[in-house]
């Protein structure tokens, strides 16, 4: 069994140094501004919108995009472009032009408090603790990986790198707050950007560029030995599209209904227009036209990603099917699709080189973590320590509040790591319930800018029966071939109403059926009770409510609307020129 | 705006590309070693242009400042 291990030179280690103490270093050099919690929290809201559309992709370009999309990349070629190309950029588009006025308006400091402002404060609570336990658990999640990943490839002691990951995003967090991290993002995401082209440019280049790559992509999909395990049209891996009429026709075994309903409308609208952990990047804008802007600049680079992360796993799939051996297995012999990036970096780079691609690596992972942690401790402070358990205080306390509360989210965190690692199974079952939590969260949303009649209990027992129809519909279906328990199917003894070909289709639907329940149940409760805000308190938060933007002095060029249709236009010709 | 980020980014950019491109020429003759690469040397090519997109970061962050500081002298307008 080739198990993969890569050896470092000293220049190596000399970039990564270089790296780390630059990161320290705007930590450091960022300490003296932290005045205020609203500095350290929000920034004070005076970021200019390019830093802030960079942070906003970097925060979400952590462990799961960079090493999970090579993955579904190898696993199911350029289909996973759907997660941009439909996912991301209409979402971000809609945050960017529709929400960002109520967001930013409301001058809400986060996501549950806007929830507040416009439902209740038992919707905020839902909110801000499932989000608080969920941003806490997924820096956890994300150290372990970073961790294993090291021990696994460099020989890294586990312990080591847990310590090292905590300490240094703790350092640059504790000193400088949301500003610190902000910053440390847009310097991640260049060092993401230029670790990964010589990598996929040189992975072209091996394989014969890309026409080479399509015909070579053709045999995978036509031998029963790929990694659906079943026999496709030519194309498969490389027509994001026109594969899509059957789920038995596509190895990411779903239809073209639920991926653009599932993925496109509900996940990823609920995951950019409402995750606290994106939107706060954009609420650290320094003007209401620069907020709106964010998301839109981060389109841009977000929709040229699949280049850089999908690529690279297309790439590896074809030289694994030719050399037979190229992608390493795991402990239970299938193959390590994980392993994708490490692989390529291991192939590819000579040190020197090498020591970017790991650095690379490594910032994905911090800035991913970093933007949880910096999430965490703004809700934590805001919404349920300010709210619920010592308000009224002044603004010195929670400002020392939100630096121990980094450094008590940072150790939760490493706790979890270690929960991770040993048991796997429980970070699974967390996972699934954060989702059944989240899926309908846009709905909840949709309704509350877009409709002045829902109200707080429509709100509050909306969400709770959108989480419930998740859990349902896990309840009773089952990918094929899964054991019953954490996939599916534990409702009634095994019994199961419909069986999915792939679990990214169950997913999908679940997210769907989320969607809907909270919909649905939100509309009925909001009609049968009464109206716990007047349209004098909506103003700001509502559309109808709310005067038009005017956006004076911006040139015509940085316009939202202009803006937002432009991206959107270009990612309809992504779509095309690879259909 | 208190620091500009495209004061550490470009002095880290900078570094590591002079130490790529010098760590190339280092290696310049080593061949196995680049065989990974498909015969390139990329670490030297690779390290002027990080060192070339620094140096353009340094030259924007002193432009700012330099017309921040006019903006400051000037007084303005009502």
């Amino acid at each position: 069994m080739p198990h993969l291990s890569i050896a470092l030179a000293p220049v190596d280690y000399l970039i990564l140094a270089v790296y780390f103490v630059f990161v320290l270093g705007i930590g450091w050099a960022l300490r003296r501004y932290m005045k205020t919690s609203s500095d350290f929290f929000l920034s004070g809201r005076a970021i200019p919108a390019w830093i802030c559309g960079l942070a906003f992709i970097s925060a979400n370009l952590g462990a799961q995009e960079v090493i999970g999309m090579a993955a579904s990349g190898a696993k199911y070629g350029i289909m996973t472009s759907h997660f941009y190309w439909v996912g991301a950029i209409p979402a971000m588009v809609f945050v960017g032009i529709f929400m960002m006025p109520f967001y930013y308006g409301s001058k809400a400091r986060s996501v549950p408090e806007y929830l507040k402002l416009r439902f209740d404060e038992k919707t905020r609570a839902f909110n801000a603790i499932s989000f608080a336990v969920m941003t806490v658990f997924s820096s956890g999640i994300s150290m372990h990986a970073l961790a294993r990943l090291l021990e696994q490839i460099l020989g890294f002691p586990y312990d080591l790198c847990i310590a090292v990951s905590a300490l240094i995003v703790l350092a640059y967090i504790f000193l400088g707050g949301l500003t610190s991290a902000i910053y440390n993002e847009v310097l991640q995401f260049f060092m993401i950007v230029f670790g990964f082209v010589p990598l996929v440019w040189l992975g072209l280049e091996s394989v014969g560029g890309w026409d080479a790559l399509v015909a070579k992509l053709n045999t995978v999909a036509a031998s029963p030995a790929n990694p659906a395990g079943r026999v496709f049209a030519e194309g498969a891996w490389t027509q994001s599209w026109a594969h899509m009429t059957s789920p038995d026709a596509n190895p990411m075994g779903v239809e073209w209904f639920g991926m653009v309903m599932g993925l496109g409308f509900v996940l990823s609208f609920g995951y950019w227009c409402t995750d606290f952990l994106v939107v706060q990047r954009a609420m650290a804008a320094d003007s209401m036209s620069a907020a709106r802007r964010t998301p839109l600049i981060a389109a841009v680079p977000k929709m040229l990603f699949p280049a850089l992360v999908i690529l690279p796993g297309m790439i590896a799939i074809a030289m694994h099917h030719e050399l037979g051996d190229f992608l390493p297995k795991d402990e239970n012999g299938a193959t390590d699709f994980n392993m994708t990036v490490p692989v390529m970096l291991a192939r590819f780079c000579p040190s020197g080189l090498l020591g970017v691609g790991i650095t690379a690596l490594m910032a994905s992972f911090m800035s991913g973590m970093a933007g949880n942690v910096t999430a965490f401790n703004t809700v934590w402070t805001y919404d349920l320590y300010q709210s619920y358990i010592r308000p009224g205080q002044p603004d010195r306390h929670y400002l020392r509040m939100g630096h121990i509360i980094t450094v008590i989210g940072i150790l939760i965190s490493v706790a979890c790591a270690y929960v991770a690692r040993e048991f796997n199974n429980i970070m699974d079952m967390l996972q699934l319930v954060f989702g059944f939590v989240n899926a309908p969260l846009f709905a909840t949303f949709l309704l509350g800018m877009f409709w002045r009649r829902a109200t707080g209990h429509g709100a509050f027992f909306g969400l709770l029966a959108g989480t419930g129809a998740a859990a349902l519909h896990h309840g009773l279906t089952l990918p094929a071939g899964a054991t019953v328990g954490v996939k599916g199917g534990w409702l009634v003894g095994g019994h199961v109403l419909h069986t999915y070909p792939v679990d990214m289709a169950q997913n999908f639907w679940a997210a769907i059926f989320a969607w809907t329940g909270c919909f649905v149940v939100t509309i009925a409760v909001s009609l049968a009770t009464r109206r716990n805000k007047t349209d004098d308190e909506l103003r700001g938060l509502v559309y109808s409510l709310t005067p038009r933007i005017k956006e004076h002095g911006v040139p015509w060029y940085l316009q939202p609307a202009l803006l937002g249709t432009v991206v959107l236009a270009a990612a309809v010709v992504l779509n095309l020129i690879f259909w | 705006m208190q620091l500009d980020v495209r004061l550490p980014m470009g002095m880290m950019f900078v570094i590591i590309g002079v130490i790529l491109s010098l760590y190339g020429l280092i290696t310049w003759s080593d061949a196995e070693m680049y065989q990974r690469s498909l015969g390139y040397n990329v670490n030297l090519w690779w390290g002027l242009f990080l060192a070339a997109f620094g140096a353009a970061m340094l030259l924007l962050a002193r432009r700012a400042a330099i017309r921040a500081k006019r903006d400051a002298a000037t007084p303005q307008t009502p």
